[in-house]
């Protein structure tokens, strides 16, 4: 019995040529597997190598630095004021409390070496300390002050010679005898969140564009979804089957595929050139984002005004109600939060546009957060742009990073879109 | 009492129709706004490229093999700042683009295979999301990983065979701007095949055929003119991308077809010619407009026969 | 695997008759099949012996499990998700669900044609060639064009296509497309074809020819044909059986199901009265 359990006539080979060609069949297969594991390896690659390189913005080197705050030190005379404490020149007490530390180091060249430890904010950290403890004035304290961008590589690297071409050999002797001391120090950077661009990299961070990203969605969101929305509404709902309204649809496809740099051709020729709005202003990069948004926003509406059922329209106006009130009272309400998905995932892609804010000079420098939509301002995505094409070494780590904290916002939006439409997913 | 109750209902429903009337006009305007833009973006381009035209002429725009907007060709040159042939811009974007494709096409259509003929629906639940985190990814992310991480590894090991890949190139553009476009492809390739109807493959699996043979010699040629149409679309795409290209094929206009070496794409122009500090009436900046003008109509055409061939597909087996 | 083929020898030792050789040895022997969907039943406990070159037909009201049992005996029910076989059905005497049996194989020589003509969008050269080729029957050039000449013939189409071999199959008309999926099926030489309703999309002149063509190939072929029509079951089967919400009811010689049905249950189908 058992040697007939496989059925001699109907096994693979009982045909010759079937083996092989289950052999191609599985070399298929594979052909397709890869291709996926080969698109999400990229991305696995991609995000991995993003990760590595910007978490080096979320921490810096400190150095811990023996200052003397006595009022000599400080150049106070008995009796001074605030005022005079504001006015002390701290890159000269910055300057000689370093050189104190390394007492034997004399040449000007030398002392220059010294003073590019500590980063070119040191004065104003130690100001802030001052001005905010004035009994400190008087005794010798210690500070954990922020390295110089050359310096903090070094350490951020595992302080490996190929890693710091910048620094001299001199320097990194010094960097040793501060490790060894204990006087080096990695600490979370919080001025990367709370500053604004600088030249500096160790100064440089990401809150201005943060929030010149965040008037522009503003303005985009108020605009598109607004007009997007009732847009979606008319096209749906009352709209009759014409040549004009099926010219409107293929006007709105369309739309949605025109490439960005386009809309900001149309902002600089109309906005600026036209209406003669100020350059740079977030106001105007959002209106720009609101027409790309704008298409995608009456189409995942319209998808959504579709879903909700007919006999919700029929039932109120079964009962009196006029179209319009049938229409805003019943039928909106429900389709509402899959057009919120829809706008949220709009946002999220206005969010990551770069091309059509480079057209409306939405790419200066600026080193101030803008304080309304009509001030010079930056955005996110800008800031990575300018950023990547800087010369400094230290910047490629500062742009991974605000690549980060432009992936955390696209998730968080994402992930917003997703459980709204979890939630509200066909309650009929 | 009736009566007036009666008339009162006539006021009510007079101001009710007023406002009516009232909203349905601003939804029709909202409507509009569609049309609107799309005037505007066709009335911009088209009158501003007219300027330009003005001082260069179409054919030498169109058909010019020199492109270097800063330099005047001759010193006697009237109102042009420099010669503005398009052609290195046009085969700069058709590389990158044909780079992009070669690399999207293949991974996305047997992506799609894989997901739609062999993954079971938790996995592809599990994957297409996945897949289309690629397609969220701002560009400007690429940008900056095509320049840092792809582009000095392509130097790197062109060198160790012996070949001269420059520091910003058409390949590193292209290779991350495929990636990019990988779920466009698998997504519009998925939705084709799965539209392929069952009974075709089942008189396939009828007569005897394995999966691989079915899918090879029955879906794909069915699939292939809707795939075909999705292509397009993701032409279009590969074509308009501006940040990647910005950041990774270069600047300097270089009619090659080498994609070893830098070349420059009609958007990375736009870029260059309207982000330096300039007058905002000069040839140069004029310039962009025609650019962008062309930039429009070949991607909206691109569009408009990609969207009409995929449609007719899913009409076809309705 | 032995034990059944005992049992119908019994039957027929019993009965005190020389069993004719088909008889003894059915081309296709079905026992206990169950069939169930995601875990809902589709057929129950389904024993039925398929007579070698004869037409057997499937008839019953539209949903009780004739295109499933058919589906089950070339294992096309393998593609779909959830559906789950068990029972016996053997073809010659193996079983087709044992261990080991390859589909690919299987398929070969148990052939289907199908409820709506589905042509492959190529040719219609290339739609008979397609079997031939990819089972490597045949070579190129001379031979598969005798073997695609040769199954035209035998489905009756040739005379009408052989001058457009090159033209897409899908303009054909529907009856000539259901020949060419005919013509496609016998190109490879199965034992046995399953047709699925092959006749529920055409008109009566189309259907008057398919059923012409089915009586000639059974000469070469074992039919099994799922019909809802009960006069196109008297035209061309030698043998029916009558499934009924899952069941297989009564099943023997055509002639004697629809004159003198044993159970009620087919009575009432024969007559009108359920359907």
């Amino acid at each position: 019995m058992t040697d007939q359990a496989y059925p001699p006539n109907l096994v693979t080979d009982a045909v010759p040529g079937v083996r092989k060609r289950h052999g191609k069949e599985i070399r298929f297969r594979l052909l397709g597997l890869s291709a996926i594991l080969a698109s999400l390896g990229f991305l696995v690659f991609f995000v991995a190598s993003i990760v590595i390189t910007g978490y080096g913005a979320f921490v810096k080197t400190v150095v811990l630095v023996d200052v003397d705050l006595s009022q000599e030190a400080l150049g106070l005379e008995a009796g001074y004021t605030s005022t005079d404490l504001e006015d002390v020149s701290y890159r000269t007490v910055v300057r000689g409390a370093i050189r104190g530390m390394f007492a034997d180091v004399s040449g000007r060249s030398a002392r220059r070496e010294l003073t590019g430890l500590l980063g070119a904010g040191a004065e104003f950290e130690l100001k802030d300390i001052v001005l905010k403890n004035p009994e400190l004035v008087g005794s010798q304290q210690s500070f954990w002050m922020t390295a110089s961008d050359d310096f903090d590589l070094f350490n951020k690297g595992g302080a490996k010679e190929e890693t710091a071409t910048q620094l001299t050999p001199q320097q990194k002797d010094w960097y040793r005898g501060l490790l060894r001391d204990g006087r080096v120090k990695t600490a979370f950077n919080a001025d990367f969140l709370t500053a604004s661009d600088s030249r500096d990299p160790e100064l440089a961070g990401v809150w201005g564009a943060i929030k010149g990203s965040f008037f522009a969605l503003g303005i985009c969101l108020l605009l598109s979804f607004t007009v997007g929305v009732l847009a979606a509404i008319y096209l749906e709902e009352f709209a009759p089957k014409n040549r004009w309204t099926s010219f409107l649809e293929v006007n709105i496809n369309n739309l949605a595929a025109v490439p960005s740099i386009t809309y900001g051709l149309l902002g600089l020729a109309i906005f600026l050139g036209i209406f003669g709005l100020p350059r740079s202003a977030s106001l105007v990069g959002g209106m720009v984002l609101a027409l790309m948004t704008l298409p995608t926003i009456i189409i995942s509406s319209r998808v959504a005004l579709q879903a909700v059922p007919p006999s919700i329209r029929e039932a109120a106006l079964g009962i009196g109600a006029s179209h319009i009130q049938a229409v805003f009272h019943h039928v909106v309400p429900l389709a509402l939060p899959g057009m919120l998905t829809g706008t949220i995932i709009g946002m999220a892609r206005a969010l990551g546009e770069t091309a059509p804010l480079l057209m409306i000079g939405m790419v200066a420098f600026i080193a101030d957060a803008p304080s309304s939509v009509l001030d010079p301002a930056s955005a996110l995505p800008v800031q990575v742009y300018l950023w990547a094409d800087s010369p400094e070494r230290a910047f490629a780590e500062k742009t991974a990073g605000a690549i980060l904290v432009l992936l955390a916002f696209l998730v968080l939006m994402n992930l917003a879109a997703v459980i709204l439409r979890k939630r509200f997913e066909k309650r009929w | 009492m009736a009566l007036t109750s009666i008339k009162d209902l006539k006021g009510r429903r007079q101001s009710q129709m007023i406002l009516e009337r009232a909203i349905r006009f601003c939804l029709v305007s909202c409507a509009a706004t569609a049309v609107v833009i799309t005037v505007g973006i066709i009335g911009s381009l088209f009158f501003e490229a007219m300027r330009f035209f003005r001082d260069v002429p179409l054919f030498d725009f169109l058909f010019g093999l020199e492109w270097s907007p800063q330099t005047a060709l001759r010193a006697d040159q009237v109102a042009a700042s420099g010669s503005f042939g398009a052609v290195p811009l046009f085969a700069g974007t058709a590389l990158t683009s044909i780079v992009a494709l070669s690399i999207s096409a293949p991974l996305g259509i047997f992506s799609a295979i894989y997901l739609s003929e062999y993954a079971g629906i938790s996995t592809r639940n599990f994957i297409k999301p996945l897949l289309e985190i690629l397609a969220g990814i701002p560009t400007v992310v690429y940008g900056f990983f095509a320049a840092l991480v792809i582009a000095p590894a392509l130097r790197q090991y062109g060198a160790l065979i012996g070949l001269d890949v420059a520091s910003e190139s058409a390949l590193a553009a292209g290779l991350v701007m495929g990636v990019m476009i990988i779920p466009l492809i698998s997504s519009i390739s998925d939705d084709i095949i799965s539209a392929v109807p069952r009974s075709l493959r089942e008189g396939s699996y009828g007569l005897g055929a394995t999966k691989s043979e079915t899918i090879r010699n029955v879906v794909l040629p069915a699939a292939l003119p809707g795939i075909a149409g999705g292509i397009l679309l993701a032409t279009s795409r590969a074509v308009g991308e501006t940040m990647i290209v910005v950041m990774a094929a270069g600047l300097a206009a270089n009619l090659t077809a080498n994609p070893l070496e830098a070349v420059t794409t009609v958007t990375v122009q736009i870029v260059v010619l309207l982000t330096g500090d300039q007058e905002f009436d000069s040839t140069k900046t004029l310039a962009a407009f025609a650019l962008g003008l062309t930039l429009f109509f070949v991607t909206l055409t691109l569009n408009i026969i990609g969207n009409q061939i995929v449609r007719r597909f899913r009409e076809q087996y309705d | 695997m032995v034990i059944p083929m005992t049992k119908e020898m019994q039957f027929s030792a019993t009965s005190g008759l020389e069993p004719s050789p088909s008889e003894a040895h059915p081309k296709i022997h079905a026992s206990c099949v169950h069939v169930s969907y995601s875990g809902r039943p589709a057929i129950r406990d389904v024993d039925l012996d398929i007579r070698a070159n004869s037409v057997t037909a499937l008839i019953g009201p539209s949903g009780c499990g004739k295109t499933t049992f058919l589906r089950c005996l070339n294992r096309m029910n393998d593609i779909i998700d959830g559906c789950e076989v068990r029972g016996n059905i053997q073809l010659d005497g193996e079983d087709i669900y044992a261990a080991g049996v390859d589909t690919v194989v299987l398929r070969r020589r148990v052939g289907m044609v199908f409820q709506k003509p589905n042509p492959f969008p190529k040719s219609i050269y290339e739609n008979v060639a397609y079997g031939p080729r990819i089972h490597g029957l045949a070579g190129k050039g001379k031979d598969l064009d005798a073997t695609v000449q040769s199954s035209l013939e035998r489905a009756g189409l040739w005379d009408e296509v052989k001058d457009r071999l090159d033209a897409p199959a899908t303009g054909l008309s529907g009856g000539q497309q259901q020949r060419l999926c005919i013509a496609r099926a016998i190109a490879i030489e199965p034992d046995v074809i399953l047709m699925d309703e092959p006749c529920s999309a055409l008109d009566p002149i189309a259907t008057a020819r398919i059923e012409e063509l089915i009586d000639e190939l059974k000469q070469n072929f074992t039919i099994i044909i799922v019909t809802h029509s009960m006069q196109q079951a008297a035209r061309v089967s030698q043998y029916t059986a009558f499934f009924h919400m899952g069941e297989l009811v009564e099943e023997g010689e055509t002639k004697v199901i629809f004159t003198n049905p044993k159970d009620p249950r087919t009575e009432a189908y024969v007559t009108g009265r359920i359907g």
